[in-house]
């Protein structure tokens, strides 16, 4: 107990040095590399506190993906930092802000301490209903049957948030392709990375999708990490982007909400209430939501990664 | 006991995040420090989670369920914002939002 709760603390102290570090780091770059150790160690609290599901999402998405586009973005934004870096607010504001900060994080806290004893939970309600869907794992039956609202609401903000990112391209290159960030001198290496990870990769994201229905794992980090795969193909420079005006394209990127619209649907229609499973067949209708939704969701966060197109299409 | 050292970790996490929002000048730190924020506020689920265990469950699933779809659109939020950002730069040369005299003639240029 006492080991662990020193563990405990040293991964807290840890994660609040990095935290600290990465909002006063002088450079963007360093802050970003900062931000990624955030996000690991903040992996290692997760796992402490007993949510392997939230801590493969963190390392894939909230630390991996997240870290990649930050770390794209301050590449491209180099050479403008030196020019700003002067631009500082001024001592009453840096005050201001830092006693609001105080205050938010002191609430906060004070919330943590005040929590009511016993803890309210809906983890009974959720293991009395387990049985309705076949599926073992807690957090993939909320995630796709209890909650499944909020799942295909999610998919429709990944779509919308790809439509937001692909209408700030210029005019002329509507419809091209993206280009994936690509490292200068990403040369025999990397190609030879992307060829030796690649396959094991995708065995590892379908793996993780498949283990998601009676342990930790599903379809976000399964897809994140087919995503990636991709992505390294692609800033390899063995595969190139696809066209965004591709109707192929386009259709994988609605197939994860129209799946759970049409199953939605027929609920309403056939069953009890919208996105009702059929009784009988709930574990196929969900294995079936879930793989459509990995595709969709891998696909999607590759190409908002990739970030608006910025070639024309070829002819 | 640990999971409220996680919930204090995660409440200093998100004043931090707040604080980069209010003074950082430029507008990716700006980003980044906004999913700190967000990583805090996760966090916070994370532990009434933790201390909703019960029924065999080692955390109540819900809370769970909810970082994990809100991670996602957060990196949606994200990957728009830095968009936005890029398109930004590209269109006026400028990465923060102080004024900028520069902006105004190249802006035509691009489009």
């Amino acid at each position: 107990m006492t080991i662990d709760f020193a563990l405990d603390c040293g991964i807290a102290l840890l994660v609040l040095a990095v935290a600290g570090w990465t909002i006063v780091a002088r450079a963007s770059f360093a802050a970003v590399v900062g931000f990624v150790s955030f996000g690991l160690l903040v992996t290692l609290a997760w796992v402490r506190l007993a949510a392997i599901d939230v801590a493969l999402t963190e390392a894939a998405i909230g630390s991996g993906l997240t870290g990649a586009l930050l770390l794209g973005a301050a590449a491209r934004l180099r050479s403008n930092e030196t020019a700003k870096q002067a631009e500082v607010p001024g001592a009453a504001l840096r005050i201001a802000s830092a006693l609001l900060a105080a205050t938010v994080a002191a609430t906060l806290a004070a919330a943590v301490l005040l929590l009511p004893d016993p803890a309210p939970t809906l983890a009974p309600a959720a293991a009395a209903n387990s049985g309705a869907t076949g599926l073992g794992n807690p957090v993939t039956n909320v995630l796709i049957a209890f909650r499944a609202m909020d799942t295909m609401l999610e998919k429709v903000v990944l779509v919308l948030a790809l439509v937001g990112v692909w209408s700030l391209a210029a005019d002329r290159c509507w419809g091209g392709m993206p280009s994936p960030p690509r490292g200068a001198d990403s040369g025999d290496a990397t190609a030879f990375l992307a060829q030796l990870l690649t396959p094991l990769g995708i065995v590892v994201g379908i793996y993780i999708l498949w283990e998601g229905a009676d342990h930790p794992g599903g379809a976000f980090q399964g897809g994140t990490i087919l995503a990636a795969m991709w992505l390294l193909v692609m800033m390899a420079g063995l595969a190139k982007a696809p066209a965004i005006s591709r109707r192929s394209l386009r259709l994988v990127l609605i197939a994860g909400p129209a799946v759970f619209l049409v199953v939605g649907l027929a609920g309403l229609w056939f069953g009890a209430a919208f996105l009702a499973y059929p009784v009988d067949h709930a574990k196929a209708v969900i294995l079936v939501i879930e793989f459509v939704m990995t595709l969709t969701i891998a696909v999607t966060l590759a190409l908002l990664l990739a970030g608006p197109p910025d070639r024309e299409a070829s002819p | 006991m640990s999971a409220t050292v996680f919930g204090l970790c995660g409440a200093v996490a998100a004043g931090l995040g707040l604080y980069g929002v209010i003074t950082d000048a430029q507008l990716l730190r700006k980003i980044l420090a906004f999913n700190m924020l967000g990583a805090g506020v996760f966090l916070f689920f994370g532990v009434v989670a933790r201390r909703g265990a019960a029924a065999g469950f080692a955390g109540d699933p819900v809370p769970h369920a909810l970082v994990i779809t809100g991670m996602v659109v957060a990196f949606a939020a994200t990957a728009m914002a830095v968009a936005l950002l890029l398109r930004l730069f590209t269109a006026s040369g400028a990465a923060t939002f102080a004024a900028d005299t520069t902006s105004a003639d190249s802006d035509s240029t691009d489009t």
